[in-house]
């Protein structure tokens, strides 16, 4: 298997997906001549021309609603937006328009878009950059919220996103671009709505998305090698459809759940799973969930302080010591 | 600097005290060791010394309030010391209202009413025995599986949470596991016009807590005997006599009974034992507690290593210990650490019962009065004859039926043949 970087991974599936599917266009603020941003689309567009791969204007509202418009009418696009946060400019399109419109046309309309870039804080670029919207999106019915940790997943959730008839909104993050992963030769396709046990373990179970889900395999590394504690991982990759029944599992096996999430913690993705666990394995738990997110606060712009803010394995291992 | 006076932990069941009168009066100079007021527990009154010098500035709570263990009762100061500005000294939460609920006290009542009505007792108890044990549902659950009784259980969670691993090791408390623990208990009914209601005093709870803790988790197996006393009436009237004369005490029927109970535990030590989950404990001292009903209710003294104790030494051990029980003077070791308990209703006119255990022990023997009925002797003829009934209530996990039996046989004989005792 080839070791290649998250950005590689991810402009692998929109090379293959674009070869594979006419329909496939990709749209957003200089995705095509500059390579993208973050170069997440490096060299597509001098492969594949202006047809396929197209810049848009800095106005969300209007590219967002032109590739839901043209998704309505059976394109498949993929719409990059440089930062998550500005979602919020096209969030009546996304909200109103995607996610309403398979139901209130009676299933006769699909909108097989794919929205996606970078949803994370963390980069010192301010408060109004650092959004994780993924629990805002996941709130609406109509929508599917995927959230890639690794080169692998990326590369497999996007292929699968890229070919589902729904909206698709799709959390990248700026810090892992850069990092590396085995990613076969070969195609492969990671279904929506299946997690992943990113490490198997008997004690207590870390429940995370995108990049904390490395943080919490951090925190389970240092748990063994340090305390003797076994955690188990999982990365639920996919956070809208939701594996629970992967969630249920582990926890039914370990008794106890720290829930650790980029997210801010009121009405956060793991505030959703929190409910459910006690829902449906409460007789099963041995202590109560747990969770780490980051703190209440707008993002912190003071590079010293800002690295406080997201949730660190230091901050997963004291909440697992505390039920442990 | 300012000291706040505590509520000390005088008893190992004490959750809250009462102040039943300040030795000190605010404004007295204390010193290390004075005593400043008298504090009843759940089972007696003590006095409370000071741990420090100063001033005491104020009474947090009024002769007759109640405080929970850690809670503030006084303030001490040094000479010319300004009492903290802030927040300045309030009692454990004050309810003046509880006072005149306290039926069962009017002294008290009347004693905090005398005082100023800002410093009303604060009767509110603190709320942690009797309460809801912090358990995790995963514990629950398997202690619903297993039949076992949470509130008799050590939590090694956070903040004291009984978590699985704490009932995984814990012993089934029942033969009916799982249904034994399952019952919800009853509401009573709520009080209506006429009604009285009693606040729960301090040993109230105790009795409370720990014979229901003994009826649900200790599996009882009961089993009764009538002996022959009149050896024993003849044998007490003799020596009675003989004592009398020689300017001696004067021994009574439970005396004698408890010599006996003694010595046929000596006969038959594995009755001396506890359940220790794991194991059991059969104890080298046999510590012989006896049942003393006193106003409140009743409280279980303790005669030590009773086993090396002439006839002469129990009776007196046992007056007083009866008479400072009564008086509330006992010290909370002296009612802690039995083996075996003996319960004797005789002198109520009961003729027989079977008596709950005294968790931890594994034995009590229930004394019934002693009655004239027809008995058939050995020559088959109906005769006059003195009976009394004894009772035997054991822990099936410690002791067996045959074990039981056979330790009544050995009291028996020792009851009717009262000589044996001077062996």
């Amino acid at each position: 298997m080839a070791l290649i970087e998250y950005r590689d991974a991810l402009n692998q599936a929109f090379a293959e997906e674009i070869e594979r599917d006419s329909n496939v266009v990709l749209m957003g603020e200089e995705v095509a001549q500059y390579d993208g941003a973050y170069k997440v689309t490096k060299g597509l567009w001098k492969q594949f021309g202006d047809k396929r791969v197209v810049d848009t204007p800095i106005s969300e509202a209007a590219f967002i609603g032109m590739g839901i418009g043209a998704s309505m009418l059976g394109l498949r696009p993929v719409i990059e937006l440089m930062f998550w946060s500005f979602c919020t400019v096209a969030y009546d399109q996304i909200v109103n328009n995607a996610a309403q419109i398979r139901y209130m046309s009676g299933g006769l309309i699909n909108c097989p878009i794919v929205i996606r870039g970078p949803a994370n804080g963390g980069t010192n670029v301010g408060a109004t950059h650092s959004h994780t919207p993924e629990n805002w999106l996941a709130n609406i019915p109509g929508l599917k919220v995927v959230s890639a940790a690794t080169p692998y997943d990326a590369k497999g959730l996007m292929k699968t996103a890229i070919r589902d008839n729904d909206p698709v909104m799709f959390m990248e993050n700026t810090l892992l671009y850069g990092e590396k992963g085995e990613v076969p030769e070969e195609e492969y396709l990671i279904p929506l709505g299946k997690a992943d046990i990113k490490k198997e373990g008997k004690d207590v179970t870390l429940i995370a998305h995108g990049r904390a889900a490395l943080t919490a395999l951090k925190a389970a590394e240092l748990l063994a090698a340090e305390h003797d504690i076994d955690a188990e991982v999982i990365d639920l990759r996919s956070i809208r459809p939701l594996d629970e029944e992967t969630i249920l599992a582990s926890v039914r096996k370990t008794h106890r759940a720290v829930l650790v999430d980029e997210n801010k913690p009121f009405c956060g993705v793991s505030a959703q799973i929190a409910a459910m666990l006690q829902e449906k394995v409460f007789d099963d738990l041995d202590a109560p969930v747990l969770r780490v997110t980051s703190l209440d606060a707008p993002a912190i712009y003071s590079p010293k302080v800002e690295p406080k803010q997201l949730p660190r394995p230091q901050d997963v291992i004291a909440k697992v010591l505390s039920i442990c | 600097m300012a000291i706040y006076i505590e509520m000390p932990k005088l008893s190992d069941t004490m959750t809250e005290g009462t102040v039943v009168k300040w030795r000190k009066n605010e404004g007295d100079k204390v010193e290390t060791g004075d005593v400043i007021a008298e504090i009843e527990t759940d089972k007696a009154t003590m006095e409370m010394e000071a741990f420090d010098d100063g001033i005491l500035h104020k009474h947090l709570i009024a002769a007759g309030g109640k405080a929970p263990v850690g809670g503030k009762i006084g303030l001490l100061l040094q000479k010319g010391e300004k009492p903290p500005a802030e927040g300045a000294p309030v009692p454990e939460s004050p309810k003046p209202k509880a006072a005149k609920e306290e039926t069962a006290a009017p002294e008290a009542a009347s004693r905090a009413s005398a005082s100023k009505a800002t410093s009303a007792p604060a009767p509110t108890p603190a709320a942690k025995t009797g309460e809801r044990v912090k358990a995790s549902p995963l514990a629950k659950k398997i202690a619903k599986e297993k039949g076992v009784e949470l509130s008799g259980l050590a939590g090694t969670g956070p903040g004291g949470r009984v978590v699985a691993k704490d009932v995984e090791g814990a012993p089934a408390g029942g033969a009916s596991a799982g249904k034994a623990s399952a019952a919800t208990p009853v509401a009573a009914m709520p009080a209506g016009a006429g009604d009285q209601k009693i606040a729960l005093s301090g040993m109230r709870r105790v009795i409370a807590e720990r014979l229901l803790t003994s009826k649900t988790t200790i599996p009882h197996f009961y089993l009764n005997i009538e002996v022959d006393a009149g050896p024993l009436m003849k044998f007490r009237a003799e020596a009675n006599a003989a004592s009398e004369t020689a300017g001696g005490p004067k021994f009574t029927v439970n005396d004698f009974v408890l010599k006996a109970v003694i010595a046929a535990a000596q006969k038959v030590p594995a009755v001396n034992a506890s359940f220790a989950g794991d194991s059991i404990i059969q104890y080298a001292n046999i510590q012989l507690s006896v049942a003393v009903a006193v106003e409140e209710g009743l409280v279980t003294p303790v005669i030590r290593e009773a086993q090396k104790k002439s006839l002469r030494e129990i009776s007196e051990a046992v007056k007083d210990l009866a008479t400072r029980a009564r008086s509330k003077k006992l010290k909370p070791d002296e009612y802690a650490g039995g083996t075996i308990t003996v319960s004797n209703l005789g002198s109520y006119g009961i003729e027989s019962f079977s008596a709950i255990i005294n968790p931890p022990q594994s034995l009590i023997i229930s004394v019934g009065a002693i009655v004239k009925k027809p008995v058939v002797n050995a020559k088959d003829e109906i005769v006059a004859g003195q009976r009394m009934a004894i009772g035997l209530s054991a822990d099936h996990r410690v002791v067996d039926g045959a074990v039981g039996a056979q330790y009544l046989a050995e009291l028996r004989k020792l009851v009717e043949s009262p000589y044996l005792l001077l062996l």
